[in-house]
């Protein structure tokens, strides 16, 4: 009896699971801007890329760009809180019109959404304490590696270095709180990141800043949204005609990178990578 | 006082963000568990019925919701209706409709557990006494089911409660959530705010649980 029910349990899971069809289809331009309101996924803990500062405020890099096409598209802005391991899930069951969550193109993901032209471009970073300095990523065979679940530096790691023991964590906060606490050696994310957290962290340094390919970000809709692909695209290609990018960057990440990074490291303008 | 990252509770609107993100938390707690206890009363007595055909819903219901995370309910309710059937809702719904669906199942049990546990001569005296069966439910039997049931079932409320922060990961912004996003806005310049945010937190579930732990540990006492 017991067997049964369990199996006819696991039956119904797997039927919800792959029943995914075509009803939760995004919504074109036109259908946007007759709703007179755009949803645009962000994260709301990652600074400087998208957080919600003491005000109850969204700030950040990519709120600075959800602002502007919501504006250009005549339409009010709805921002959803999203995290790392679930920003296709918005996306494929049609909860948001658009991820602006700092969403690295990858292949796997490009299978699922489509991305639109990049805005900014990283490489993968390692950060660790001064007195025990990951210089190379060789020294981290055996040792404990931090990282966020559904991030570039999962898959990364698990498919270039098994030998590394990977730490994961739901959100960058733990994942920060954890090396912090000495619950892994090092950890690695984006090297936007992990520079802008060593800066303010005393004790920690980015002994590793680029590392595997340098990767594109770029807003991401529905797969097969072409209308709002498109749109999206132009709106990239004709905001490079007033550098706005790069004036994203002033107002948003300046004050956190200072010196130490060069902006055209990072910004990328009207999609063009050199 | 530059080291105390508590200061960074007082800074803009934090401590009140904090205090709206408790509230959502205690609307969706609130919400879910006096759902579960109402249907769980139904659930119950469908346990208690001797057709082998609501038993077996009754099996299936139950071995569902205790073999499948409520994180993935979560998933299934808040995307993976929008994929299968198109239907949109929002993250505070899809949040109830899991809560009240794995509640009512947990107390549903507790109820079938109450009910089965008062002894059968219970109800032979009552009738002996000429009671009808009404009466019987009402003095009888009634009382003593509700005093076996009232510990187990404010147990169950705390670890509802206690669960809904998961909810943050279907877009819902409760206290931890807002906690994560306060830690994470003074990461840069105040590191330290975590352990005493994450303190905050901590205390605020504890205001709200730990008066209803007491009132179970008092009715235990008193009906032991």
């Amino acid at each position: 009896m017991k067997r049964i029910v369990r199996l006819f349990a696991l039956v119904f899971v797997l039927i919800l699971v792959f029943a995914s069809g075509a009803l939760a289809e995004g919504r074109s331009v036109e259908e946007i801007q007759a709703s007179g309101e755009i949803t645009i996924g962000v994260f709301s803990d990652k600074k400087p890329f998208g957080y919600v500062d003491e005000n109850g405020e969204y700030q950040g890099y990519d709120v600075y760009l959800a602002r502007r096409l919501a504006e250009d598209l005549g339409v009010t802005l709805k921002l959803v809180s999203v995290d790392a391991p679930n920003r296709v899930e918005y996306l494929t069951s049609g909860k948001v019109d658009v991820i602006l969550a700092n969403f690295t193109v990858t292949n796997e993901r490009a299978e699922v959404v489509d991305f639109a032209l990049p805005y900014m471009k990283v490489a993968l970073g390692v950060v660790s304490p001064e007195d025990a300095l990951i210089t190379d990523v060789e020294q981290l065979k055996g040792k404990k590696l931090i990282v966020s679940k559904g991030t570039t530096a999962e898959t990364y790691f698990t498919e270039n270095y098994p030998d590394v023991e990977l730490v994961k964590f739901d959100s960058y906060t733990e994942a920060y709180n954890a090396l912090l606490d000495g619950r892994g050696d090092a950890l690695s994310t984006d090297n936007t990141e992990v520079l802008a957290w060593a800066i303010e962290n005393e004790g920690f340094a980015v002994g590793v800043e680029t590392l595997g390919s340098l990767d594109t970000i770029a807003p991401a809709v529905q797969k097969g949204n072409g209308s709002l692909l498109n749109w999206i695209n132009e709106e990239i290609v004709s905001l490079a005609d007033e550098r706005f990018f790069h004036a994203d960057y002033d107002a948003t990440l300046k004050d956190v990178y200072g010196d130490a990074v060069d902006p055209d490291s990072l910004v990328v303008e009207g999609g063009v990578v050199e | 006082m530059q080291d105390w990252g508590i200061t960074v509770l007082f800074r803009g609107r934090n401590l009140l963000r904090l205090l709206g993100g408790l509230g959502v938390t205690l609307e969706l707690s609130l919400i879910s568990i006096a759902l579960s206890i109402l249907l769980g009363m139904l659930v119950g007595a469908a346990m208690t019925l001797r057709h082998p055909l609501p038993r077996f819903l009754c099996r299936l219901y139950l071995e569902t919701i205790r073999i499948m995370p409520q994180l993935v309910l979560l998933f299934l309710c808040y995307f993976g209706l929008a994929k299968a059937f198109g239907l949109q809702i929002s993250g505070e719904m899809a949040s109830v409709i899991v809560f009240t669906f794995w509640g009512a199942g947990e107390m549903g049990d507790l109820v079938r557990g109450a009910l089965t546990s008062i002894p059968v001569h219970q109800s032979e005296s009552a009738a002996a006494l000429g009671l009808t069966r009404a009466q019987a439910f009402r003095y009888v039997l009634a009382p003593q089911i509700l005093r076996r049931l009232t510990p187990q079932a404010i147990n169950l409320a705390t670890r509802m409660v206690k669960t809904t922060s998961l909810v943050m990961l279907i877009g819902v912004i409760e206290v931890l959530k807002v906690g994560q996003q306060i830690i994470d806005a003074s990461r840069y310049d105040m590191p330290q705010a975590a352990i005493w945010i994450y303190g905050v937190v901590f205390f605020l579930y504890f205001i709200i649980c730990w008066p209803l732990s007491m009132l179970a540990r008092r009715l235990e006492r008193r009906w032991a």
